[in-house]
């Protein structure tokens, strides 16, 4: 059908450009998470489990990567109990506000991620608008000092910034639920309230599904908003990354750490994936 | 019965031999400054087949609409019984629906989705069961139970929505052209089905529906609406043999209409003319091209000798178009191939020229 030059043409460019800018520097991380640093900061290239032992054993690894999860997992639910309100009643009773609503939603996507990490920061900082109008009502007399440099301030701005994530898939996906559905639902004698039980929630599970992957895989591997308001007690695991490829010149830990949550990240792409499947029935 | 306003709403009742079931009362509907439908009356009766009949556009389907609570009439009334339904969410009216694209919920198997009306209404489990699976045997999908609507054909997604709707055993059941998706063989199977399996359960039944012969098949009573108004409802061998206006005429079946002067009990069109105890003035007949025969010179029978334009074949029968001396044109039905000659001699009874109202220009 088409040409053997065609083929070529159309085949070749992206097969290198995925091989040389994706599967050339997994392959070198892979191989630098099985070598060493010496005493002298130069890189052994023996191979070793001990970078993946280091992970398992030191407990500022493990616990920090478990408490980036617990991170990520916050940002999740709290983004999709926002995103899934505001989608489903854009998608159901908006009527003729909707466009004009849906791009209220999407303009913030627009604006640099490090801004809106900023407006955070000047928001919940110790002289930030929320903690001089706290004082001004005389709801408390000192600075919170909880708001900012803490989880609370990276699990807020990274719901902030990732709600918009889960809304989009959720409201493609209740877009998509005919509303005959609805109607028929109506028709056999269901109330709205088992309505959305029985029909509309089952029928957007996909969306939540989507929506929840990004928002906790996205955020699982965040670095900007632990490392701006994040504090000491707000690290997360690729703060540690960072300081490994760069100050702590330890690459090949590093790299170790990074496939480790890249087999998570992808195993659990996998399973969202298949449930997607499962709960999609065009 | 008071509110009853409309002739055509009036005769229904007359001729309605059951108690009213539902009763429509002078409802209209408007989107913006669009009217949909206009001043609508008319009553189902208990156990009724009756089919709304129009075009599209005609407001048929936003009259099925309101009664099942989908929508909200801008004006007018409905009464089951003596309780007000216009005034209920759709899901407290003991009406069910068969959509148009059937509606059946993906997620659900074909026994779910039949179950779900019994479910919602949280019935015991084992009635549940014993119901739907009733429900499928009557509609011959009992092998098809455990399947998800997306393995089943359009036509076995017909039978699980009707059974769906009539598991609830509701006091009426609305269709919306449940039987337009399907392919014409099909559609006429159906038909008898879904009309024996009307008179089996006993529950009326509004159907909806642009198709004449569909409607002509399968009603006990037809309502006809034209641009959002009853323009006739009666038997469909009544709204054949006497159609109320020239629309309903032309509407159902073929027809002539003939535009002739009525002055001393002598209707005049052309040169053909016949007795008509009407008053004086210009009137409008229809005449059914079946009505139109080869000249045998029945006493009475008027007669005309025309020329052939065509013919079109139609099976048993064929339609000849003819040209009279005058200019008049006018269709006939005969036995196929009776005609080879370009000019034939044909008369009509004058009782076969039935008056009808001309219909009102609208848009």
């Amino acid at each position: 059908m088409f040409s053997r030059a065609y083929k070529m043409v159309v085949t070749v460019p992206p097969l290198l450009w995925v091989t040389i800018f994706l599967l050339v520097p997994y392959l070198l991380m892979f191989c630098y998470s099985f070598w060493t640093v010496s005493a002298s900061q130069t890189i052994v290239h023996s191979w070793t489990f001990d970078n993946y032992k280091d992970l398992l054993q030191k407990p500022v690894y493990w616990q920090t990567l478990l408490r980036s999860m617990w991170v990520a997992a916050r940002v999740m639910l709290f983004s999709l109990a926002l995103g899934y309100p505001l989608a489903y009643f854009l998608s159901f009773y908006a009527g003729a506000r909707k466009d004009w609503l849906y791009q209220m939603v999407i303009i913030p996507l627009w604006v640099s991620y490090l801004v809106r990490a900023y407006a955070w920061k000047t928001i919940l900082g110790s002289d930030g608008v929320l903690n001089t109008l706290l004082q001004y009502v005389h709801v408390t007399h000192h600075p919170l000092d909880f708001l900012l440099y803490s989880p609370f301030a990276v699990v807020l701005t990274l719901t902030h910034i990732y709600t918009p994530f889960t809304f989009l898939p959720i409201y493609a996906a209740l877009e998509h639920i005919p509303r005959n559905l609805v109607e028929a639902s109506h028709d056999l004698g269901a109330t709205p309230a088992q309505t959305f039980w029985k029909v509309i929630f089952p029928l957007s599970i996909p969306g939540v599904l989507a929506g929840a992957t990004f928002a906790f895989v996205l955020s699982l591997g965040d670095f900007l908003a632990p490392s701006l308001l994040g504090g000491p007690s707000g690290i997360m695991i690729s703060n540690i990354v960072v300081s490994l490829f760069g100050a702590a010149y330890n690459w090949p830990l590093g790299a170790a750490i990074s496939l480790a949550m890249l087999v998570l990240v992808v195993s659990l792409l996998v399973v969202s994936e298949r449930l997607e499947k499962k709960w999609s029935f065009s | 019965m008071a509110s009853l306003t409309s002739p055509a709403a009036a005769e229904s009742f007359t001729s309605a031999s059951k108690p009213a079931l539902l009763s429509i009362r002078n409802v209209a509907k408007s989107f913006g400054k669009n009217a949909v439908l206009r001043d609508v009356s008319l009553e189902i009766a208990e156990g009724e087949f009756l089919t709304i009949l129009g075009e599209s556009g005609s407001g048929k389907t936003t009259l099925l609409r309101i009664i099942a609570g989908f929508e909200q009439a801008t004006s007018g009334e409905l009464w089951m019984g003596a309780e007000r339904l216009d005034q209920q969410p759709p899901y407290r009216r003991r009406v069910n629906t068969v959509f148009q694209s059937y509606a059946l919920f993906p997620h659900l198997t074909v026994e779910q989705n039949v179950g779900y009306g019994l479910r919602v209404a949280r019935r015991p489990d084992a009635e549940v069961k014993r119901r739907v699976a009733e429900a499928l045997d009557k509609v011959k999908m009992s092998a098809h139970a455990a399947k998800k609507p997306s393995k089943i054909s359009g036509g076995q997604a017909q039978r699980v929505a009707l059974a769906r709707a009539l598991v609830n055993r509701p006091q009426l059941l609305l269709l919306d052209e449940p039987l337009s998706a399907l392919d014409a063989n099909l559609r006429r199977q159906m038909q008898v089905e879904l009309k024996s399996l009307q008179r089996e359960v006993g529950i009326a039944f509004v159907f909806v529906t642009h198709d004449q012969e569909e409607a002509m098949v399968m009603s006990d009573r037809i309502a006809l609406l034209r641009s959002g108004e009853l323009e006739q409802i009666a038997t469909p061998r009544e709204i054949y043999s006497r159609p109320a206006t020239a629309y309903a005429a032309q509407f159902i079946g073929h027809t002539n209409l003939l535009k002739a002067d009525v002055s001393a009990g002598i209707a005049r069109c052309g040169s053909l003319s016949w007795p008509a105890s009407l008053a004086d003035g210009p009137t409008l007949f229809s005449l059914r091209p079946e009505h139109v025969r080869i000249a045998a010179g029945i006493s009475g029978a008027v007669r005309v000798h025309a020329r052939i334009l065509n013919k079109a074949f139609h099976g048993g029968t064929e339609l000849v178009r003819v040209e009279c001396a005058d200019g008049l044109i006018l269709t006939a039905r005969i036995a196929a191939g009776t005609v080879a000659q370009r000019e034939i001699e044909l008369e009509f009874s004058p009782a076969d020229a039935v008056p009808v109202r001309e219909s009102s220009e609208r848009n």
